[in-house]
């Protein structure tokens, strides 16, 4: 085909082209990674002065506060990220993984076809019309924004990621596996509960790691379901039932607010939303280098 | 002796239960929370489709697709076509900015470095993925609008003014943030998903595919360029759909920095609004049914087109995996 113009250009010809396609490669590369480099150490440049003591033990407040030099911090943003991310995997943990478990050991199954392709789709929907739903689901007949509606909404966000990374991860185990506790007489749910899941104990984590961490940095779903709150609630409760302030949510409210202090503490909790997603990343990066080695 | 008797007869039940019944109930757990997705999925564009009934009953569908009108303050009237517009076009030109550098990264992620480089980028790349988007907004609001108006829109446009004064709608206002920016930020933000998949599907081709090309005299490159790209390029397709759907439903970056004006006319570099932009922007303050049930309408127009996107992608890769990829 093209060979037969590819042996009119000469040798020397071809190889500079060569060197010039792996210039260019070179090139687009850096070209990409420059503005990572740029934007991690802006947020840390601009955010670390606004990380002090006051940061991590004062509730934000009105805007006068900040200006007036009062002590304010993200302290309720914090926890009620906290508790909003571990309501979030609470719920999307049982559905991903039983879902997970139905589309690889059960691989006959009915349903199968079509899960994988609406899970897929649903990995793929935008953020926050999973905002929407929650919002749907749960905000309007609690009437109330909450802290579970916006665990709801990351769950959403979740499931699929869990779901296909449970898929996988148990795929990834041999099927002799399996026919060896079948062959000692073991029931089925048992070989999956007791062999099958312990082996593939590395792969599930790695991709519930991966899941959280997409989560963590979610804002547009928590706009409208866990809404925001400037104070500490009066019981703890509160974080459950009441509207409850989460890091990317906060994040986007402080840098879209006219105040000069509240922008600073936007580029602190950008450090901490940074801390906090690229330490998921490496551990999920070691834990699957450590898997690769294993094997 | 009696006790021993007693545990066989007693044994039976157990064992049935523990044996039968037990891999039944485990079957039907992992079955409901099977369906619980599928449900999910379902009930998303349900719940889209009734809350938006009262727009779509006022405007009916067609006048709401193409309205221009977006004012939620004085008329009450709401048209979805600007959205529409801007988020189309700011995720077909991210992708087309995103697409070369993403595929020469991939390329050079899996043909060219050396290993320790590769899996450096590689890593680096994925990174990219996990900085969460508000943190890119953030930087895009302080540091990159004010940087591109300064560098770039003011030249241009103090440039086309003294010039062409003609062309200056077609500029637009050069206050930094506008369609432009966001575009910029929205490629670099779906790099990485497209690296990542065509990263997949170069790997996923035979080596003997590459031996023979070479055996044929080719450099590394005649490689890459007549064995190994023809034969990725079903997956690197899908990749890029699926990344353009990334680039559809991207928020908040994009709220942050594309302006948020929201009728048209639309211009370069001035600002403009898609659809997951005005739902953020807008939602938090709805306060009239027709207003929230509008927001949702939009809901439901994302909806529909990230649907067929993601179908789309899902076909190629079907495709693709079936032929092994010598069709396409």
């Amino acid at each position: 085909m093209n060979i037969a113009n590819v042996k009119q250009k000469s040798l020397k010809q071809r190889k500079i082209k060569d060197n010039f396609m792996v210039g260019l490669l070179y090139l687009s590369t850096l070209i990409v990674i420059t503005p990572l480099i740029i934007i991690i150490s802006y947020v840390i440049y601009n955010g670390i002065n606004a990380l002090n003591w006051d940061f991590f033990v004062h509730e934000l407040g009105s805007p006068t506060r900040a200006m007036q030099g009062r002590p304010t911090g993200l302290v309720h943003t914090i926890l009620g990220t906290a508790v909003v991310d571990t309501l979030a995997l609470l719920i999307a943990l049982p559905v991903g993984v039983g879902s997970g478990i139905l589309l690889s050991e059960y691989p006959d199954n009915k349903l199968n076809p079509a899960l994988r392709i609406i899970n897929d789709t649903l990995n793929g929907m935008p953020a926050i019309l999973k905002g929407l739903l929650a919002f749907a689901l749960i905000v309007k007949p609690m009437g109330t924004f909450s802290g579970l509606a916006g665990g709801v909404a990351l769950a959403f966000v979740m499931i699929p990621i869990i779901a296909r990374a449970t898929e996988s991860a148990l795929m990834n185990i041999p099927w002799s596996i399996r026919e060896a506790g079948l062959a000692i007489g073991l029931p089925r749910w048992r070989v999956i509960m007791s062999t099958v899941i312990p082996a593939a104990k590395t792969g599930l984590v790695t991709g519930f790691l991966i899941a959280f961490a997409r989560a963590v940095g979610e804002a547009a779903p928590l706009m409208f379901t866990s809404f925001g709150n400037n104070y500490l609630p009066k019981h703890w409760t509160g974080m459950i039932f009441g509207p409850v302030d989460t890091l990317p949510q906060r994040l986007y409210s402080l840098a879209i607010s006219p105040y000069k202090e509240w922008h600073a503490m936007g580029w602190a909790a950008g450090i901490i939303l940074l801390v906090f997603v690229i330490t998921l990343f490496i551990f999920a990066r070691v834990l699957t280098a450590e898997k690769k080695y294993e094997s | 002796m009696a006790n021993n008797l007693g545990n066989i007869i007693n044994k039976k039940p157990i064992h049935i239960i523990y044996r039968w019944l037990g891999d039944k109930i485990f079957l039907s757990l992992s079955f409901i929370l099977g369906l619980t997705i599928v449900l999910l999925a379902i009930a998303m564009g349900f719940v889209l489709y009734s809350e938006s009934g009262e727009t779509f009953k006022t405007f009916g569908v067609w006048g709401f697709i193409k309205g221009t009108d977006w004012d939620a303050g004085l008329h009450m009237s709401f048209g979805a076509l600007p959205f529409i517009f801007g988020t189309l076009v700011t995720s077909i030109f991210s992708l087309l900015i995103a697409f070369l550098p993403s595929i020469a990264i991939a390329i050079f992620i899996a043909e060219y470095a050396p290993k320790w480089l590769s899996n450096i980028t590689d890593n680096l790349i994925n990174l990219i993925a996990a900085i969460p988007s508000v943190v890119v907004g953030i930087w895009g609001i302080f540091v990159f609008a004010p940087w591109m108006r300064d560098t770039f829109y003011m030249p241009i446009f103090l440039w086309t003014a003294e010039n062409y004064p003609t062309l200056l709608p077609i500029i637009g206002s050069p206050i930094g943030y506008g369609m432009t920016t966001a575009t910029i930020i929205l490629a670099l933000m779906i790099i990485p998903y497209i690296t990542v998949l065509t990263k997949d599907a170069i790997k996923k081709v035979p080596q003997e595919q590459r031996e023979a090309a070479y055996a044929l005299g080719a450099t590394k490159w005649e490689v890459i360029r007549m064995a190994i790209l023809p034969y990725a390029r079903g997956g690197i397709m899908a990749g890029a759909m699926l990344s353009f759907g990334r680039a559809i439903g991207e928020t908040m970056a994009v709220a942050m920095l594309i302006g948020n004006k929201n009728s048209f006319p639309f211009s370069i570099v001035g600002p403009a609004s898609t659809i997951p932009s005005v739902i953020i922007n807008e939602f938090r303050e709805a306060v009239s049914n027709i207003h929230v049930s509008s927001l949702m309408a939009l809901g439901l127009i994302l909806f529909v087109i990230s649907l067929i996107v993601n179908l789309i992608a899902a076909y190629i890769t079907r495709k693709l995996s079936i032929t092994g990829g010598k069709v396409i």
